[in-house]
């Protein structure tokens, strides 16, 4: 559902991304790992269309993201890393007006709302303005918004950062169900969460994928746990 | 359309959910009326509202880059741009509904001063007609200086830049076909030069209409500048979202 082709980016004289390329298919949990400055969420600010890039391409669901990028953004729930929303609005204002973007009206609205409301807990914030909520709140709100539509690609930046402990368990839960219809890419620097749900890791830094393989396989092949994985892999590969 | 609508909702209800609605309102009527006043809108014993147009330029300087300042900067600033991009809205829409909303609310401020056109008509029997194109003037310089607001307010994801650098054009548009920048520029100038100079400035554009004379010209100056203005911000929006 996810084809990604020599996909990159540059910032002035840094690259970003640099060639990184891989398919995910339906079913699948990707967890996307990597150092802060990696690229992950350049990475994902391409596939939801913000970002245009500067060489190859990819294809959502069959639609090109530089050709129909509308039709990317239609099959797709992104939520961004620093969980953008209208401070101003309340969470119930900003939910109506992602339905009114996303052009869902009427039985099928009231139905989105509802399942979006009550899968990440926050009926008891309905009426309050996002500004006045918690961190682990706005990020809830973030994550109703991006499944408001049920979209059949999902891209969450690091979607439990800010979160108690419960409310990632539940989160993780979330994504776990949606996981069998849909095809999921999340970030996240929290290691046991990619054991916990992901079906798959990349791993990437300094714009270029280091490691694709299964989280099951990482530790098998160096015999220790993620965390230490990660350190080797990052550390040995990219100096 | 339906993102043009989404974003034109909520955009419009947003000058209401915060203060700045209120305080532009207040600060608008107070001064358009009190300018008015000040130059003598009862001494003059005329059933007309010139004392009242004549000040709309001066206002509009100020008052309309303060309420295109946020459009896109706050966008930029918040990261809520990132989020408007990645719906199924295309930049032209959104620009578009933004822009119309904001107009909306500046027509609304320039309704709220219909008691001025009734107290006039209460008083005195006056040309409708010139009090119409008055109006029609001012709302179309409205969109004019709205327009630049836009385009500062997408060139910068800070809203005192964007205000600042939006009043110095407006200004300049408007301060070109002052007469006296007219005999400061033809001490050194061509008559043609300075001639073309003031055609392009709002002043010249805006007197004729508030003085009742509707001419295709002034109409298409309107549409061509606003045009021209939102289109530019189109592009800088288009080629850095995210700068």
């Amino acid at each position: 559902m996810i084809k990604i082709k020599g996909l990159r980016k540059c910032f002035g004289p840094i690259v970003a991304v640099d060639g990184v390329s891989f398919e995910v298919e339906k079913g699948q949990i990707l967890g996307f790992l990597g150092p802060n400055g990696a690229g992950k969420s350049t990475v994902m600010r391409m596939l939801a269309c913000f970002l245009r890039p500067d060489g190859g391409t990819a294809e959502v669901c069959g639609f090109d993201i530089l050709k129909k990028p509308i039709q990317v953004r239609q099959n797709i729930g992104y939520l961004a890393e620093n969980v953008p929303a209208y401070s101003e609005m309340t969470v119930g204002a900003f939910l109506n007006f992602i339905c009114d973007a996303r052009g869902l009206e009427g039985k099928k609205r009231k139905e989105a709302l509802d399942k979006a409301v009550a899968s990440c807990h926050i009926e008891s914030v309905f009426h309050q303005s996002i500004e006045t909520l918690s961190k682990g709140y706005k990020r809830r709100v973030g994550l109703a918004q991006a499944l408001i539509h049920d979209p059949p690609v999902l891209i969450l930046d690091e979607p439990t950062d800010g979160l108690d402990p419960n409310q990632k368990h539940e989160v993780r839960g979330l994504i776990g169900k949606m996981a069998e219809n849909k095809c999921i890419v999340i970030s996240t620097h929290i290691l046991e969460e990619v054991e916990a749900i992901c079906s798959r890791v990349i791993v990437i830094a300094k714009g270029k994928i280091l490691v694709d393989s299964t989280p099951q396989q990482l530790k098998a092949e160096h015999n220790c746990s993620l965390d230490e994985v990660f350190r080797k892999i990052t550390t040995t590969k990219v100096a | 359309m339906q993102g043009f609508l989404a974003v034109f909702k909520r955009e419009f209800k947003s000058y209401f959910t915060t203060p700045l609605a209120y305080v532009f309102l207040v600060v608008f009527l107070f001064f358009s009326a009190y300018l008015t006043f000040k130059q003598g809108f009862f001494g003059a014993r005329q059933a007309d509202m010139s004392a009242f147009f004549i000040n709309m330029p001066l206002l509009f300087v100020f008052l309309v880059p303060a309420a295109a300042m946020r459009l896109w900067a706050e966008e930029r600033k918040s990261g809520s741009i990132e989020l408007l991009f990645t719906l199924p809205i295309t930049v032209t829409q959104a620009l578009l509904a933004k822009f119309f909303a904001a107009w909306l609310f500046l027509l609304i401020a320039m309704v709220l001063t219909s008691p001025m056109a009734i107290t006039v008509c209460y008083l005195g029997s006056p040309d409708m007609g010139m009090i119409l194109s008055g109006y029609l003037g001012s709302i179309l310089m409205a969109g004019g200086f709205l327009a630049v607001g836009c385009f500062f307010s997408a060139i910068s994801s800070n809203q005192v830049i964007a205000f600042v650098l939006s009043v110095v054009a407006c200004a300049v548009l408007v301060f070109a076909g002052m007469p006296t920048t007219m005999n400061y520029l033809s001490s050194f100038l061509p008559v043609e030069a300075v001639e073309a100079i003031s055609m392009m400035s709002f002043q010249e554009h805006f007197d004729s209409m508030q003085r009742g004379i509707l001419k295709f010209s002034d109409l298409s100056y309107f549409v061509i500048l606003i045009a021209g203005w939102v289109s530019a911000c189109g592009i800088v929006l288009d080629e850095r979202k995210a700068g």
